[in-house]
Order: C-alpha cells, then structure tokens, then sequence
C-alpha cells in the first residue's frame, strides 16, 4: 500500500485537521463534536438549514460541498461508513434557526439508521426535520425496486438545488420539495476499471482484473451489473448514456446537467475525452447540455472509474443550480 | 427463586464487553472474508467506551442501556445502530427488580423484532438476525416446555451456536457481504459471530448466578 499517511486508524481525524486548515474561510469544526463540519456562512441569514454526512473516503464529498448557498453542517463518518447518530444530531442542532432542517442524504443502510435516530433526538427538541434521500444510481436497483437504489454523484446536485433554495429564503417544505425534484430528475451509472484499499485494511476488499471493467458499480465497490472487457471511451460512454436517459426517461428537447466524477484514480483528462463522447451521444438523442461539470467531485478513495449523472431541467432547478454558491468541491459566480 | 436480580448487577454486561474485547481480531478476521475486514476494531472500540461509563454496582438493566447508548451515539456505521437498539430495548424489557424467564423473553423478543425493523433483514439474510432469531425461539421453546431459567438460557446459548453456524451455507442478501453473492456461502457471517458471543456471554454469566 503506497499511501502519505501517518496513523491508519486515524486518517480520518487528521484529513479533518489539514481540512479545516485549508479551508477555514469557508468552514469550522464544532467546538462540541470534531466529526462535524459547519459553513462560516450557515447563519449569515435567516434559512431553512441544510445538512448531509456520510462516510469519508469520497473527497470533496462530503464536506467540500459545505458552504455559502451549499450544505451548511456535514456529519463525518469513518471511511466509507456512516457517522453517527450523534453527529447528524448535532449537524442538525447546530444549524436550526427555527425554520427547520433538511437532511439530504444518499441511501445507504447505516446512514438510514443513523438519520432516523438523530431525527428521534431533534423532536425531543421541537427542531423540525424533514428528509430527501438521494436514489440515483440506477444501477443499484430496477426501476421497480427504486427506493432501493443508492445515492451517488447525484447528491451533489441535490445539494447545490436544496441549498440554493434555502438561500432563497424558501420554507422547509418548499426546499425539501425543491430538493426531492432534483433527485427525481437525476440519474446516475458508475464503472470500476480499479478496485479501492482502506487505509487502515491495507489492501483492496475486491479486484478488478486488467483488460475488464465493471460496470453499474458502486461507490465502495457494490457489485455491478456486469464485468465486462475494458472498452474505449467512446463505448464506455454510450453504454453508461443509454442506460442513465432510457431509466427517467429523458427525451428530445430536454435540457440538461451533466456531472462527470472520476473515482479517484482516473485523470482528469481521461474524464474530458469521456465527457466529450457523452456529449455526442445526449446531442444525438436531441437532449441539450445546459450545464456540466467534469473531474473529481466525488470519489471513492483511488478507485479507478468514472460516474456519469444528468439531471433533467425544468425552470425552478435551472434556477437552483445558476445560484451563486461557494465550497471546496463548487464555487460559481451567480448568473 | 428462579430469578436473576437487576440491581447491583452491571458484571453481566461487563463480561460481554470483555469477551467482544477478547474477540476482536478474531471478528475483524471473519469480516475480512467478506466484508471492509473492521468488524472487531469497530466492535471493541465502542464496547470499550462504554466499559468506562459503566460500574460493576449499577442495575443491569442500566448497564444495557448505557451500552446501547454508546454504541448508538459514538460508534456510527451500521453496527452502530443496530447493537445500540438491541441493548436498548433488552433494558426497557429487563426494567424490574427481579428478571424471570417470562421477562427476559420479552426482552429477546422486543431487542429481536426491532432490529429486524431497523435493519431489514429476514431470517436467512446471512446476518445477525440468523443468531438471534433461533436463539430467542430455542429459550421459548424451552419456556414453553416446562424448563428451568437456568435451562432456558442454556437453550439459548447452543441455540445462537447453531443459527451462527448455520450462516457458514447461506449467501449474503443484505451489507456488504452481499457483493460476493454466492462467493459470500462458506464463510461465516461477523455480524452473526459477534451477537452469538453476545449472546452466549450474557447467558453464561447470568447462569453463574443461579
């Protein structure tokens, strides 16, 4: 294992420490609990709060989308699994303004757990919480079988929708409205060309063998829907477009964002020339890319792969995601 | 009296902690077959956190409630939660002066059905369930039959030994084992190895006291 760490046990503790230091104009560490991350901005105005928390492991997620018109408190688990009940709590506690609080998470079992019993917590204190949990990895499930589906790459716009709503002043339930239609509209597939290694487990827990790939995995290595040979990009790029835009279904005339993540081992520019076929392919199906976003925006250590997400538009979300927001992961400049 | 008492009592709950201290490589051993491999250092980190906040003096009743409430609020993950209830609702249940037969069962049923709730998993599933499950029956069956506490929880314990046995032949449906699918078949499951120690502490420390 060839890694620049010290303490493998504690990675997770001293990424945060480097973490803060990095990035204190934009976030803190609670003086109550070191496993979470608050936005300097998350009071600035009277707001719905909007909070997350996951596993780490997935850099920027899930604390570089903490900040301005963004995600305001991040609960921090260990690697590749969920914080605790305690945390989301506290996340939760720390950014009530009395408006509310939205929990927009990806759907995995731990943080299920651990959400519903932070939600227990908060109504012992008339916080009022409410929840989006992010299915878009249409891998993961069938289209019956969709709540089962695991959150991915899509949470980002959720995110970047849910907060920026919340900055618009809107109520809890027009967020959480705001921020389920995102995730509605969202699509994602992954492919695995490289497995990922736990720090503290020293070596990979699956393989992927040289000249295949596996396509539909998820993001800590979930069995995908095929092992298949290593294609181009260009075939790559055409499987993962079909089998993102015939689940929602996108249509001809639809406008759309694009989110290209590498895993954590793919180059950026492997991510480019990748994009550059998914492109071809949406604009052959007559859809049109009104935004996109490609490189690592959400990662699986240094797993080897990409995730391809699109998010159809209609005028509220173009709205969202135009919105000026400021973090880590995503800045942009208001439209 | 067939009875075992609730106060001054917490050196039940000490022992399973120590035991799931004892165990940890092993557990961290099993996962590793199947899953991140962090079973037991998860495990032992929160069991050992909760030793320290509990006394040898408390009620056993307490005990359990102090270590469901670590594990819920401290360790995180899935394992987190799911022990945390268990723990929880064992000491709702055992909340009385003296604990019988009758009222310990209610608490292996209450600790049963809601972490089958909480996790989603089915008898089968290859997870911890496939423990409790048989070992909460086998101390009813043995109720029903006339026995003794003392057998009732001797029925327990070899019924927790075979349904975690049993997981060695199933494939995982739920966690992360089920990645392997049928590759997941031979191997034991962690999760139904550290309730089965759970559970055969708990009942060889209570049947010490007879």
């Amino acid at each position: 294992m060839q890694r620049i760490i010290n303490d493998p046990a504690l990675v997770v503790e001293d990424m945060l420490k480097g973490f803060e230091k990095c990035h204190k104009d934009i976030v803190h560490v609670s003086s109550e609990n070191p496993r979470v991350v608050i936005s300097n901005f998350a009071k600035d105005q009277k707001k719905v709060g909007i909070v997350t928390g996951g596993g780490s492991g997935h850099k920027p997620a899930f604390i570089g989308y903490c900040g301005k018109n963004m995600v305001d408190a991040v609960a921090v688990g260990e690697i590749f699994s969920s914080p605790t009940a305690k945390s989301f709590y506290d996340c939760i506690r720390e950014v009530d303004q009395g408006m509310g609080v939205a929990v927009l998470y990806g759907n995995y079992a731990g943080d299920n757990m651990n959400v519903k019993m932070a939600m227990e917590l908060a109504e012992d204190d008339d916080i009022e919480v409410k929840t989006v949990v992010a299915n878009d990895d249409v891998a993961s499930a069938s289209k019956d079988e969709i709540k089962k589906r695991r959150g991915v790459a899509g949470e980002i716009l959720m995110w970047k929708v849910g907060g920026a709503k919340a900055a618009m002043g809107a109520s809890l339930d027009e967020v959480i409205a705001a921020a389920q239609k995102a995730i509605d509209n969202t699509r994602s597939v992954g492919v695995g060309l490289g497995p990922c290694t736990i720090p503290a487990n020293g070596k990979p827990n699956f393989q992927i063998e040289d000249g295949t790939m596996e396509f539909g995995i998820g993001h800590h290595g979930e069995p995908g829907v095929k092992v298949e040979k290593l294609g181009t990009a260009e075939e790559i790029a055409k499987e993962m477009t079909n089998m993102v835009i015939s689940d929602v279904p996108f249509v001809s005339g639809d406008e759309v964002v694009v989110l290209v993540s590498g895993l954590g081992a793919t180059p950026v520019m492997e991510q480019y020339i990748f994009f550059d076929e998914v492109e071809k392919n949406l604009s052959a199906a007559g859809i049109s890319i009104y935004k996109s976003y490609v490189g690592n925006y959400f990662t699986s250590l240094e797993m080897n792969g990409v995730t391809l997400t699109v998010m159809k538009l209609d005028d509220e979300l173009k709205e969202c995601i135009d919105t000026e927001c400021v973090s880590m992961g995503l800045t942009q400049f208001g439209k | 009296m067939d009875t075992i008492a609730n106060a001054q009592n917490a050196k039940i709950v000490l022992d399973i902690i120590e035991q799931i201290h004892a165990n940890a490589a092993y557990l961290s051993e099993i996962d590793g077959a199947t899953g991140d491999g962090d079973h037991g250092v998860n495990m032992n980190k929160g069991f050992l956190m909760a030793k320290e906040r509990i006394e040898e003096s408390m009620m056993f009743s307490d005990a359990l409630k102090i270590l469901g409430r670590t594990l819920v609020m401290d360790i995180g993950g899935s394992m987190g939660p799911i022990y945390g209830t268990m723990f929880s609702k064992l000491s709702k249940a055992l909340k009385v002066d003296e604990i019988d037969a009758n009222t310990f069962l209610a608490g292996l049923e209450n600790a049963t059905q809601a972490l089958m709730e909480l996790a989603g998993a089915q008898l089968g599933d290859k997870t911890l369930v496939d423990t409790i499950h048989p070992a909460k029956e086998a101390f009813k069956s043995a109720l029903e039959a006339g026995k003794s506490f003392k057998d009732c929880l001797q029925a327990m314990s070899d019924g927790a030994e075979t349904g975690k046995e049993n997981t060695r032949n199933m494939v995982a449906k739920i966690g992360r084992a089920a990645r392997l699918g049928e590759r997941s078949k031979g191997f034991l499951d962690a999760g139904a190895t550290s309730c089965c120690i759970i559970l055969k502490t708990m009942a060889a420390s209570m049947m010490a006291q007879f």
